[in-house]
C-alpha cells in the first residue's frame, strides 16, 4: 500500500489560514489502512483544524467527508455532494489523490494534509516499512523476492557495499543490509549460485528518470 | 485571575463504579470537585482521540482519563491503549502550542479510593493555575 503520515499541524494551518469553509476529505484506500488519512484520521484532523483556527482567532467552518478512493475519476465525482459547502479541500489522501482532485476539479483549491512516504507494509501494528520503490523494472525474481532498489540505501544491484557490517547497513545499525538478507535467503533456497551472475547496467528511465510514467491497457480502454 | 475550570473526566466503568453510586453523593462529600464532569466508558480502551478533542471543542479547559492499573486492566490492555491515545492528544496540543498538561492519564484501582478524589483535586488545581483554555 501507499504509506503516508500527517503533516505538522502548523504547516496545515498555514495552508488553510485564509479559508472560511474547509472540507476535510478522507480517503478510504491505502491511507485508511495505514491510519493516516481514513475517516477516523479525518475526523481528528477536522477537530484539530477547528481548534487551531479558533486559537489563531480565525472564524472557519470545517466539515468532513470521505471517498472510497481519491485516485479514480468516478469517485472524485462524489465531491459534488459537498458543492457550495467549501472553499478549499484539505485532502487526507496520498499525493495521488491530491493530484487527481487538482486534475479533475480545476476551480477547486486542494491542499495536502499528508506527506506521502513510501510503498510499504505493516511489519507489526503501528509500524510500517518500505518494501518497493515502484521502479518499473522488477528484479525480485533475481533476489529471492527481496528488493535491493527499495531496501538498499544505495539501491545497489550486485551485492552489498563495504558498509555492510554483521548484516547491518552503515546508515543505521537498526537497518538490515538487504544484500545480506538476499544472500542468506538465496542460500536457504539453494539458489546462491544465481548470484554469481552480474546484473546488467540498469536503465532507470522506467523509474521516473524518463519523466512522468503512464500505462495504457488497450484491452481495458473504452474509447 | 481566578476561574472555575471546565474539566471532563473519562473514566472506565470499573474504576468509577462505586464513585458514581448514589448519584455521586459520596463523591461530593469526599471533596471531589463539582466542576468535573464524568463520562463513564465500558473501558478506557474505547476512548477515541476524537472524543477528547471534541471535549476541547465543546469548551473544556482540560480532559483527564482514569483507567485501570497498567497491568491490571479488566480488558487486559484497555487502559494501556487509553494512555497511548492520551499521549497522542498531548502531542497534538503541543503542536497547537497549548499546554499538554491539559490532558492527563491516571491508572487507578477499582472502586472509590482516596486516589480517585486526589486525582480530581490535582487536576483541578493544575488547571486553575494554568488558566482557561485558549480555544
Amino acid at each position: 500500500m501507499i504509506v503516508a503520515e500527517r503533516k505538522p499541524l502548523a504547516e496545515i494551518l498555514d495552508m488553510v489560514r485564509d479559508c472560511k469553509k474547509i472540507l476535510v476529505l478522507a480517503c478510504r484506500g491505502c491511507v485508511s489502512v495505514c491510519s493516516a488519512g481514513g475517516e477516523r484520521e479525518a475526523e481528528i484532523l477536522a477537530s484539530l483544524v477547528r481548534l487551531g483556527m479558533k486559537k489563531n482567532g480565525k472564524s472557519c467552518e470545517v466539515i468532513e467527508g470521505s471517498l472510497v478512493r481519491q485516485c479514480d475519476r468516478e469517485y472524485i465525482d462524489g465531491i459534488d455532494q459537498w458543492q457550495g459547502q467549501y472553499d478549499a479541500i484539505l485532502s487526507t489522501a496520498c499525493g495521488v489523490g491530491v493530484n487527481f482532485i487538482a486534475n479533475l476539479r480545476p476551480d477547486d483549491n486542494v491542499f495536502p494534509a499528508l506527506n506521502t512516504t513510501f510503498f510499504g507494509g505493516s511489519v507489526e501494528q503501528g509500524i510500517w516499512s518500505e518494501q518497493c520503490a515502484g521502479c518499473g523494472d522488477c528484479v525480485l525474481h533475481l533476489t529471492g523476492g527481496l528488493c535491493p532498489v527499495a531496501r538498499c540505501a544505495k539501491s545497489l544491484m550486485n551485492g552489498p557495499c563495504g558498509g555492510s557490517v554483521d548484516g547491518r547497513c552503515e546508515i543505521d545499525p537498526n537497518v538490515d543490509c538487504i544484500w545480506q538478507m538476499i544472500y542468506d535467503r538465496m542460500g536457504r533456497l539453494d539458489r546462491q549460485q544465481e548470484m554469481a551472475k552480474s546484473a546488467p547496467i540498469r536503465d532507470w528511465s522506467s523509474a521516473g528518470h524518463g519523466g512522468p510514467r503512464k500505462q495504457v491497457r488497450e484491452d481495458l480502454t473504452v474509447s | 485571575m481566578s476561574f472555575t475550570p471546565d474539566i471532563r473526566l473519562f473514566s472506565c466503568h470499573y474504576t468509577s463504579q462505586q464513585s458514581c453510586a448514589h448519584g455521586g453523593r459520596e463523591l461530593q462529600e469526599l471533596g471531589f470537585p463539582e466542576n468535573i464532569q464524568i463520562t463513564r466508558l465500558p473501558c478506557t480502551g474505547k476512548l477515541e482521540v476524537a472524543a477528547m478533542l471534541k471535549a476541547f471543542e465543546d469548551g473544556a479547559d482540560a480532559v483527564y482519563v482514569v483507567g485501570c492499573p497498567v497491568d491490571g486492566c479488566h480488558n487486559v490492555q484497555g487502559s494501556q491503549r487509553a494512555a497511548k491515545r492520551v499521549a497522542a492528544v498531548r502531542e497534538m496540543l503541543q503542536e497547537l502550542d497549548v499546554e499538554p498538561e491539559r490532558v492527563r492519564m491516571y491508572h487507578l484501582s477499582r472502586g472509590l479510593h482516596p486516589e480517585f478524589i486526589e486525582a480530581g483535586i490535582e487536576m483541578n488545581r493544575c488547571i486553575e493555575k494554568i488558566g482557561p483554555s485558549p480555544f
